[in-house]
């Protein structure tokens, strides 16, 4: 690069070309920036390849069947988490079922001229407060505050509609409800928010073209607003789904930490996390590495989840790049 | 219509920047095609022409700003003291210390007044009395005694007119060697206009302007050099080209082109 | 005028009168009221939970907190089984030096990977795949951090507040790494235009004006990740395990806020319980702390 354009001072100003110092300061920097951005990526490698090594022993040892099996047992030395995989996606679909329903109906509620701007407002600070809330702290109020509220609700369910499998069994503290309650309600912040802007993303002249045939507003938002945001909603659903898959704490505190698999609401579970979360401390030897093979297994679901989640944001972004 | 305070300039001096394009393109479209313009030393050199010829496009060609456009490309040569700036391996960053530039739009920093115009004079590693010359920029560009009591104000938090005026005194604080003006007086009142336009013919002296401007008047009145760029539709698309260029005096007052007669009578604008 | 029909003949001809008002139960209309109600409702129904803790917290932790016991309850150390009275003072020390030592590492290395990411330029292959590494891991799931620090640090060095600290990062850097992102590429283009036209390089129109300018969206970024990792306690359960006694060391387990109200909550003893309901409340003052201040400053610079 000629840095200097002329051997002799041009012009009478004060203005001069760039000197050493900013020149060797502009191709360190950039070259420093080629190297941090590497490091992120090399980060998510090593994050793989840790966990990884952990595990193999136990994948050599246990190999497919520990997807498939139904026991974890210590002293037996058996392990395996098809009880924790039936878990983590169930737990994760209920709370979706009912957090993303709350997220969307939210955003509706908050994009829609439901209330005044300022109640909006406040609204919108309610659901930014809800999702600040420590995971501990709702497991601490799933215990003992949802679980004693659900628990008459459930036995009146159990007494009148057992023969539904989703209330075959009693609530007697811990189990699938009360953690799906709670999971609806920690990803319904983030279901409400990326569905805030699918929402904002619809042009105006789309809202203007239909209010301008004479709808109601429930036809306005059931019959162009929700299709036409539809990919933006899709991808509200799959965040928050991956969300919900990778909480820990408030299900590891409510779920019940028994290994069944049973379609029953009432009934304990476990999941993937809670798994960890509970063995991990007292683990040694083999039962680590086979947690290790769980973490990796939670991994991948996560992972595929949330690529899948953006990769549908990426498609919405691009349909609407066009309208503009 | 504003009588002219100086004659123009119809001397002939050293060209400055000898700006030579064959053709530029930003991606598929043609945006400019042959158009030779030298830019004279120590005068102002305005262009003129109807909306979308090329004449801002060609004006940010003049300090490599276009670069920063992705799929800009320029065919041709510009000579600045016979140097071609567009060569292989000139740094663009060098090109802009040189030659300066105020946006159509006001664009000051997010800082406060005094440190936007002290800037460009901290970039170049000024020694000297930084104070004093940040008071004699905000001076030229009319703006000392609206702002000289708040100099630790935002910038942002001028009105637009001001922040424009803002914008110029930090282009020329530094001093560089030839100023390009993108429409600098678009968003200005007229009495700010004139300060403006005052500036130009006082800056002449010591440095080179270029600006571009819709304003007939206003190239008529700081002129002493004006390009008229049109537009060709001939091809299927519009692309700009330089159509006369001479002292102003001739091309307002007997314009050799048929296209220049027609804008400068107001037949389109 | 003669050809004009009445009204009631046009009524006989079929001819409904023009009707301008709203007809409350007609199909349409009843459905949209219904909709109406049913979104209210649901909207409702969600500020719900938020209510009920809100209110539990200040119940059930107020009553041990703002009380006599107020400072003895925040300075004593966690009584064991049947022990009456004791505090969360090793814990609140806990979690401040965790998320302080998380904070050291992820802050800059997240602001300095952001920036790096924008200056590489959007064509830049290795910028979108980094950018795209940040996104993915913001969804990287808060007990995989623990497991990940466990296999680098705790197997080799034991249970430490450092590893806690670490794994604290690890779940920090993603979303400060965005949320700079997103504020750098908030400063308007006409800044930077103005910056390039005065002839500086790239470097510098990164550091003197782009990061100026972006720095309250960053800060506003910045305590949000602060406020998240606070409260994490899933990292937690295996790095910096729990200790009973106030942190003297970095290289020795640690209490925290978050692992205490874990620990607790499950124990028969009303003491814990009441503590844990106070550590919640605690835990919850410091991490809305956080999240007002970045709030504060997202206002402060509009």
């Amino acid at each position: 690069m000629r840095r200097t354009l002329f051997d002799r001072k041009i012009g009478k100003g004060i203005t001069r070309p760039p000197g050493n110092l900013e020149i060797y300061s502009d191709a360190g920097f950039r070259a420093f920036s080629i190297f941090c951005a590497w490091s992120i990526i090399l980060l998510i490698l090593f994050i793989l390849w840790m966990i990884g090594k952990q595990a193999v022993p136990a994948m050599e040892k246990y190999g497919f069947g520990f997807l498939t099996g139904t026991t974890w047992d210590v002293n037996k030395q058996q392990f395996a988490v098809l009880p924790e995989i039936w878990g983590t996606l169930y737990s994760s679909i209920l709370a979706l079922i009912g957090g993303g329903t709350l997220g969307i109906a939210i955003a509706i509620f908050l994009t829609e001229n439901f209330i005044h701007d300022r109640l909006a407002q406040a609204f919108r600070i309610t659901v930014e407060l809800l999702a600040a809330i420590p995971s501990v702290v709702y497991g601490l109020w799933g215990i003992y505050v949802l679980i004693p509220l659900l628990r008459p609700v459930a036995h009146w369910l159990h007494e009148h509609f057992s023969w539904i499998p989703f209330f075959q069994t009693e609530l007697s503290g811990p189990g699938l409800a009360p953690a799906a309650v709670v999971l609806a309600v920690m990803i319904l912040p983030t279901v409400a928010a990326i569905s805030v802007d699918a929402f904002r993303q619809i042009p105006a002249k789309v809202k203007e073209a239909t209010y301008g045939m004479g709808t109601t507003r429930a036809e306005a938002i059931f019959k162009v607003l929700l299709p036409t945001a539809s990919s933006g909603l899709l991808a509200a659903l799959v965040l928050g789904f991956g969300r919900a898959l990778g909480e820990t704490m408030a299900l590891a505190m409510l779920i019940g930490n028994s290994n069944q698999i049973s379609l029953s609401w009432f009934s304990p579970a476990n999941t993937l996390a809670s798994l960890m979360a509970s063995s991990f401390p007292e683990a040694g030897g083999i039962e680590v590495q086979a947690l290790m093979f769980a973490a990796l297994v939670l991994l991948l679901i996560t992972f595929l989840v949330n690529l899948g989640g953006l990769y549908i944001q990426q498609v919405t972004m691009r349909k609407f790049e066009g309208v503009k | 219509m504003l009588p002219r305070s100086q004659e123009p300039d119809t001397s002939t001096s050293e060209t400055v920047i000898d700006c030579r394009v064959d053709k530029i393109h930003y991606g598929d479209f043609l945006a400019v095609r042959d158009s030779v313009i030298p830019i004279e030393k120590n005068k102002i050199t305005g262009f003129i022409g109807p909306s979308g010829c090329g004449k801002s496009t060609v004006l940010r060609c003049l300090n490599r700003m276009n670069d920063l456009i992705h799929s800009f490309r320029f065919e041709g040569q510009v000579l600045y003291h016979d140097q071609d700036i567009y060569a292989k391996d000139v740094d663009p960053v060098v090109v802009r210390r040189y030659i300066g530039m105020v946006f159509q739009q006001p664009n000051p920093f997010s800082m406060s007044i005094y440190d936007n115009v002290a800037f460009g004079l901290r970039l170049n590693r000024f020694k000297g009395d930084l104070d004093k010359k940040v008071e004699k920029a905000l001076k030229r560009a009319a703006l000392w005694n609206e702002v000289k009591d708040k100099l630790k104000a935002s910038g942002l938090s001028l009105s637009g007119g001001q922040q424009q005026r803002l914008c110029i005194a930090r282009a020329i604080a530094p001093e560089p060697d030839v100023l390009l003006m993108d429409e600098p007086c678009s968003a200005l009142d007229p009495i700010a206009t004139r300060q403006i336009e005052e500036l130009m013919l006082e800056l002449k002296n010591r440095y080179t302007v270029a600006i571009v401007t819709h304003n007939m008047q206003q190239a008529m009145r700081v002129a002493d050099k004006t390009a008229f760029f049109s537009v060709d539709i001939s091809q299927g698309g519009r692309t700009g080209y330089l159509v006369e260029m001479g002292n102003t005096d001739q091309v307002f007052e007997n314009p050799q082109e048929t296209l220049t007669k027609e804008y400068i009578s107001g037949e389109f604008s | 005028m003669k050809d004009l029909k009445t009204p009631k003949q046009l009524r006989k001809e079929g001819w409904k009168e023009l009707n301008l008002k709203r007809e409350p139960f007609e199909i349409r209309s009843l459905s949209n009221t219904t909709f109406t109600g049913v979104t209210w409702t649901l909207a409702l129904l969600a500020a719900v939970p938020l209510f009920s803790i809100i209110f539990m917290l200040l119940k059930n932790g107020g009553a041990r907190l703002f009380g006599p016991e107020f400072f003895s309850v925040l300075t004593e150390l966690p009584p064991a089984g049947f022990e009456m009275g004791g505090g969360i003072g090793p814990a609140i020390v806990g979690t401040l030096v965790m998320v302080a030592i998380a904070s050291t590492i992820a802050i800059p290395m997240g602001i300095l990977t952001a920036v790096s990411i924008k200056m590489l330029g959007s064509d830049s292959k290795l910028a979108r795949a980094a950018h795209f590494t940040a996104k993915v891991l913001t969804g990287f799931p808060s007990i995989l951090a623990g497991v990940f620090v466990y296999a680098v640090l705790v197997i080799s060095f034991g249970y430490s507040a450092l590893a806690g600290g670490v794994a604290l990062a690890v779940l920090m850097l993603p979303t400060i790494i965005i949320a700079t992102e997103e504020a750098l590429g908030q400063v308007p283009k006409r800044m930077t235009d103005a910056a390039f036209g005065m002839g500086c390089t790239r470097t510098q129109v990164m550091w003197k004006i782009i990061l100026p300018t972006a720095l309250p969206g960053i800060m506003t970024g910045v305590m949000l990740a602060v406020a998240g990792a606070a409260g994490e306690s899933a990292p937690l359960l295996f790095t910096a395990l729990f200790s009973n006694y106030y942190l003297s060391q970095m290289n020795e387990p640690t209490a925290s806020l978050s692992v205490l109200i874990y620990n607790f909550s499950g124990m028969p003893f009303d003491n814990q319980i009441e503590l844990a309901w106070t550590a919640s409340l605690v835990l919850v003052i410091i991490v809305l702390i956080f999240n007002i201040f970045a709030r504060v400053i997202s206002r402060k610079k509009t």
